[in-house]
């Protein structure tokens, strides 16, 4: 079956010819319209819209927004602040980068909605320190947003105000982790902190109940206010509702963002058909469908799962719907969208060796399993590179890796695992083989990943 | 404590306090300022941010040393970010890397000895689809290969002859 079309809802406008970032070219197009209608509605609407809508975090945990906004403290007569994850520094990952740069007003409009809907006073963005021109262009469109009144002490003449503001991070990828982000918010080190009792809707910036959301997310919350929860329940597939960009990149022809119906596309098609297939003379080798803390898929395994009626069906990895839940039972997750593939050029253990670089340069440092866990993962990955590897490495990495997750403040722990069980339970034959892979000769274009 | 900053970078951190219900919460607001004007954190610039914030030092000091894009040293006048991670790396990103290194003749965090330059190996820059990326500066560079990185070379060679001599 040939891929689906496009559904692009949020990236309506990326690329367009003659789309511009201003505030005049997003006004032109329908821009805040939604807006102006939700004030004059009960913000108890849309939080039930949103809730009606199934819409899921974008940003890599995939948990129900309505019900995050729901589990919100609004009895504490603390306020209540926003914070926009824009920190979008899972590897892979590259969609909230082209919401900020070509249509900032977007992302401003879903976030006075979400503010608005939950009695928010103040939003803060949180963008990475790497997208300084991202930031600049932010601070423009919410300075054009106030002269308008879109944001400011009296947003269209209703008398709610909520002012934004953004916040640079400043390279370090635990700031995406959403605890981390609050501390980094607070001028401290990016230090995650223990749930319970830090659950950000009840103790969150400032020790104050605090929404985070992802870029994504939050634009998502514009559509679903302009066409009501129920319809935008009808986009994608139950359970996994709405569309989602999906960013492709590695080895394939045509790598980039493409935006889908959540589960109407399968892995096969999308690397397929929609992205070229594999380089020329190449085949594909393993992908990683969620950035790059999800586990590993490997090319020619396949995955048996129960239907509802308890009846089973056996799945390809070319057959996977890319939703959350399917790709869950297949022992990986929808993650962030961010998919990395990998063509027979690649050798698994210098794919990992690269990841575990990342990790370990990435741990914040609080819990011993993590901040040792990650660096020996890499020590070891980076001596077999090295040319000292030893046929018990995969099971001496895998050792390392079962000792971390579930015993750590933050996901990290989990994220810097995946990698290293996935790889070595997928892709066992070439950690063994290793020792003499590595020494053989290498072709004249094979590339170093380590 | 003197820390010479431009009249508009102190009328910036004066705006970015006022963004937060917490002095402590501009600290890393205040420290991109500075080292967007002055090149790098020096001990004198976290006292002095520590001084206008209301903390101690070591509360600057450590927001420092944990953040990898706030550097004590100064670097060279241009600053080329390689990207090192999986999907640039599976593009090439390795070899972008060490074609930059030969190029201006220097190792990796270190300034070259005409104080031109510094490279640095990044981790994923969120621009994976058109790997590999490089940013100079502020600005990204994408899908870089051999000839892109002589292209930038040269551009870089001749914008600071330029400079070099509109300065004399
Ligand atoms: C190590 C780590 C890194 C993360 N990085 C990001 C990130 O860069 N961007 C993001 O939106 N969420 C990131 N998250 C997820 C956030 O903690 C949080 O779940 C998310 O921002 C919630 O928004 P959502 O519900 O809209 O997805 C990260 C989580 C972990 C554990
Ligand atoms: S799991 Fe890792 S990143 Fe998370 S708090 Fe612990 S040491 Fe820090
Ligand atoms: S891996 Fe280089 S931009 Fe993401």
């Amino acid at each position: 079956m040939p891929a689906p079309e496009q559904r692009r809802l949020i990236f309506k406008h990326i690329d367009e010819p003659g789309y511009t970032n201003d505030l005049a070219c997003y006004v032109r197009n329908g821009g805040y319209e939604v807006l102006k209608k939700s004030v004059a509605r009960k913000p108890e609407e849309i939080v039930n819209d949103v809730k009606k809508s199934g819409l899921r975090g974008r940003g890599g945990a995939g948990f129900p927004c309505g019900v995050k906004w729901s589990l919100l403290d609004r009895k504490s007569g603390k306020p209540i602040y926003l914070v926009v994850n824009a920190d979008e520094s899972e590897p892979g990952t590259f969609k909230d980068r082209y919401i900020i740069h070509q249509d900032p007003h977007q992302l401003i409009e879903g976030i006075m909605i979400t503010c608005f809907a939950n009695n928010v006073k103040q939003a803060y963005i949180y963008i990475r320190g790497e997208f300084p021109e991202g930031a600049r262009i932010l601070e423009k469109a919410i300075a054009e947003a106030r002269t308008a009144n879109f944001v400011g002490p009296n947003i269209l003449g209703t008398g709610y105000g909520c002012e934004i503001y953004v916040h640079r991070g400043a390279g370090a990828y635990i700031c995406g982790e959403e605890t981390g982000l609050i501390e980094s918010i607070e001028g401290k080190r990016p230090y995650p902190r223990i749930k319970p009792p830090y659950f950000p809707a009840v103790l969150g910036l400032y020790q104050c109940p605090t929404i985070v959301n992802n870029v994504e997310t939050l634009c998502h919350v514009k559509h679903i206010s302009e066409m009501g929860g129920e319809a935008y329940s009808k986009i994608g597939t139950p359970n996994n509702t709405g569309t989602r960009i999906l960013c492709v990149s590695g080895h394939v022809q045509r790598p980039g963002y493409y935006e889908y119906e959540v589960g109407k596309i399968t892995m096969g098609q999308l690397l397929n058909d929609v992205c070229g297939g594999p380089l020329p003379g190449r085949t594909f080798k393993g992908v990683i469908p969620g950035g790059s803390s999800a586990k590993v898929l490997r090319f020619g395994e396949t995955f048996t799962l129960k239907n509802k009626d308890g009846s089973t069906r056996t799945l390809t990895v070319e057959d996977i719907p890319m939703d959350f839940d399917t790709l869950a039972a297949c022992g990986t997750m929808g993650g962030s969208g961010g998919v990395i593939v990998m063509d027979d050029s690649v050798n698994m253990v210098d794919a990992l060796a690269n990841l575990n670089a990342f990790y370990a340069h990435e741990s914040c440092g609080q819990c011993t399993p993590c901040r040792e866990g990650s660096l020996w993962m890499k020590k070891i990955t980076a001596r077999m590179v090295h040319g000292d590897a030893r046929a018990e490495d995969g099971a001496l990495l895998n050792s390392v890796a079962n000792q971390i997750a579930g015993r750590t403040i933050c996901a990290m722990g989990e994220a810097c695992s995946w990698p290293t069980m996935s790889f070595v339970a997928k892709f066992g034959d070439e950690f063994k083989a290793y020792p003499e892979t590595n020494n053989a000769p290498k072709s004249p274009d094979a590339l170093e990943l380590v | 404590m003197s820390l010479s900053l431009k009249p508009q970078t102190l009328e910036e951190i004066e705006r970015a306090i006022t963004h937060y219900p917490v002095k402590r919460s501009a600290t890393l607001p205040l420290l991109h300022l500075i080292q967007e004007d002055v090149g790098h954190i020096s001990d004198e610039s976290i006292e002095w941010v520590a001084q206008k914030l209301e903390l101690q030092p070591i509360n600057v000091y450590e927001v420092v040393t944990f953040y990898p894009m706030f550097r004590r040293k100064p670097i060279g006048r241009r600053h080329v970010k390689v990207c090192r991670t999986l999907s640039c790396a599976l593009m090439g990103g390795y070899k972008v890397c060490d074609e930059f290194k030969k190029e201006f003749g220097v190792e990796l965090n270190e300034v070259s000895a005409d104080g031109e330059v510094t490279i640095e190996f990044v981790e994923c820059l969120a621009s994976c689809g058109t790997a590999p990326v490089v940013m100079i500066d502020e600005q990204l560079h994408e899908k870089v290969d051999t000839a892109k990185v002589r292209a930038l070379v040269a551009k870089i060679r001749s914008e600071a002859k330029t400079k070099g001599a509109s300065s004399v």
